[in-house]
């Protein structure tokens, strides 16, 4: 190897490194800060590495050269424009947006490395490239369409239409018969372009009919796959980054996406055909046994003279924008002495790890939030439970067989001596049967909103002596 | 199969498994920051998006790259600045709050004492 070769190899090789570091260092909130800069520093050397490798070589026109530059300016203004801007309970939206652009880009080099030297290709990378258009092209429709149920442009209820899954089941057969096409006649621009048409189609009518509240799974399974798509794209291009950066992905993406299906109790395949729940939402409407309403008086009464309180945060929480003020009741808490923890369910919310992020923003720190087998051990040393707009993660019938949650991993909250519940009114969650918890003698329901109901709590909290 | 290849084949399935043995150990806390800082890494295609725009000679060519280059540098900077941003928060003791009583909660605290 010349100079020039080694020096480029090594910075790949480094960068490599900091990518492996990096997430390494993420192991630990004291240390996850410096693990994103030194992956960042990875990123950049790689950036240089192939700025060198593209001026040593010489051969980009002076309009390649103006089209990086242009794109390099308005991709990087949006992304830091974004990423700056967008509100913490819209986080999974925008890291599926950002999902989504990296799929595409990984399907575009694909596209672009066909219609370029498509005959030159080796039979085995042409495969391999016409797996990454695919995967790509999936990923992008697929991440766009979750980003646009998050943020609630796209309806997020599991979309269930006739002819779904033969849709769906021919926008997959298309897209493999012209990607097999493609492999055999790797210049042919026609099988080319249905692909990533096919392709665009299936990952959205994948994601279509998915719901909301499957959304830890499904975003999961996005980052996966397009991790695979990048390590794809990189050996297309013979480019060892890409490979091992995108290897490193989809590991990751497959762990979570595990994870998410296994807090579930669901397998990743049945999510996918989606619509959980929707067959008996109908019939299992109106609860048989009456629930015991309470007050904000009530409920800060109880809060108040407790010694042990843990909040079990949900999706509702996120959606009234309530981190703040519950934040700041658990302040106000434990100010009296009362010992107060956040216990947080591995799905609560819309990606892995989202209640998390929203208390955090409200400064709650780390040390307090507790992971399920953590919470299940403390909730029966716990005088009251308060439960802030979770449903089914908290439904005790997931214990016994026979119904739609049934086996799915919950927080004992039914086992704290009290239980209350924040909730606007007695709908259903997203499995579509009745809590039982509600039924409970032990549970007060105090119907409102989660950030009024906070609200009110505290302001009656303050009033009280003692 | 070429050498290449079967050294590319290679280097994916050892980054495979080092992604599962260096994942693996990430507190569920930090579960949404992960997958940005992930989200962010996969932007490395932002190098195979200048090597297509090296690459192109035709108008179609230039167009294909520009879009690859402009997506992958918004998944790049966006996804570590906002991971960066994101991180910023999670903190042992809050800040905001002067009280010393009111940020007393470790786990070892929590789990230990009698109800």
């Amino acid at each position: 190897m010349s100079a020039y070769e080694t020096a480029i190899w090594a910075a790949y090789l480094l960068s490599v490194v900091a990518f492996v570091v990096g997430l390494h260092l993420m192991n630990s909130p004291a240390t996850a800060r410096s693990g994103n800069a030194v992956s960042a520093a990875g990123m950049v050397l790689a950036v240089a590495a192939t700025v060198a490798v593209v001026a040593h070589e010489g051969t980009i026109s002076g309009t390649g050269l103006a089209i990086v530059a242009a794109g390099v300016l308005a991709g990087g203004a949006g992304g830091l424009w974004l990423a700056r801007t967008v509100a913490m309970t819209a986080m999974p939206q925008l890291v599926s947006l950002f999902n989504a652009v990296g799929g595409a880009a990984a399907a575009l080099v694909g596209v672009h490395e066909f219609a370029a030297h498509g005959p030159d290709l080796d039979l085995a990378v042409a495969a391999i490239g016409a797996v990454d258009i695919l995967i790509g092209g999936v990923t992008f429709s697929g991440s766009l369409v979750a980003a646009g149920k998050l943020h609630g442009v796209v309806p997020s209820e599991p979309l269930v239409f006739r002819g779904r899954r033969s849709s769906t089941a021919a926008a997959a057969l298309i897209s493999v018969l012209a990607a097999g096409y493609l492999v055999i006649e790797p210049h042919n621009v026609v099988a080319l372009s249905i692909l990533a048409v096919a392709a665009l189609g299936l990952g959205t009518a994948l994601v279509v009919p998915i719901g909301g509240a499957d959304m830890p799974v499904v975003i999961s399974l996005l980052n996966a796959l397009t991790g695979t798509a990048v390590a794809m794209a990189g050996f297309l291009l013979g480019s060892l980054p890409l490979i091992a950066a995108g290897a490193l992905v989809g590991a990751s993406g497959t762990i979570l996406t595990r994870l998410m299906a296994a807090a579930m109790n669901r397998t990743v395949t049945a999510i996918v055909a989606g619509g959980f729940g929707t067959a008996d939402a109908t019939a299992a409407a109106g609860p048989t046994v009456p629930v015991r309403s309470i007050s904000a008086e009530d409920a800060a009464i109880q809060l108040a003279y407790a010694t042990k309180v843990v909040i079990v945060p949900g999706y509702g929480l996120a959606v009234a924008r309530a981190q703040h003020e519950v934040a700041a009741l658990a302040a106000e808490l434990e100010e009296r002495g009362v010992e107060v923890s956040f216990a947080i369910h591995p799905v609560a919310g819309r990606m892995p790890g989202h209640m998390n992020v929203l208390l955090a923003e409200a400064n709650v720190p780390y040390p307090s939030m507790h992971e399920l087998t953590q919470a299940n051990a403390e909730l029966p040393r716990t005088d009251v439970a308060l439960v802030i707009g979770a449903n089914d993660v908290t439904n005790p019938a997931a214990r016994r067989p026979g119904n739609a949650v049934s086996g799915m991993p919950i927080l004992d909250v039914d086992r704290a001596s009290a239980v209350i519940v924040i909730k606007r009114s007695l709908g259903h969650g997203y499995a579509g049967i009745d809590n039982e918890l509600y039924n409970d003698r032990r549970t007060g329901m105090f119907f409102a909103d989660a950030k009024q109901g906070v609200a009110a709590i505290r302001a009656t909290l303050s009033t009280l002596v003692g | 199969m070429t050498t290449a290849l079967a050294l590319s084949i290679t280097v994916f399935v050892l980054s495979v498994l080092i992604g599962f043995e260096v994942i693996s150990k990430v507190p569920a806390t930090l579960h949404t920051p992960l997958m940005s800082a992930t989200n962010a890494i996969h932007g490395i295609v932002i190098a195979g998006a200048i090597l297509i725009a090296a690459a192109a000679d035709s108008a179609a060519g230039y167009a294909i790259a520009f879009v690859a280059v402009a997506f992958a540098t918004a998944n790049v900077v966006g996804g570590y600045a906002v991971t960066a941003r994101m991180l910023r928060m999670f903190q042992r003791r809050p800040a905001a709050v002067a009280s010393p009583q009111a940020s007393v909660s470790s786990p070892q605290a929590s789990v230990g004492r009698p109800s």
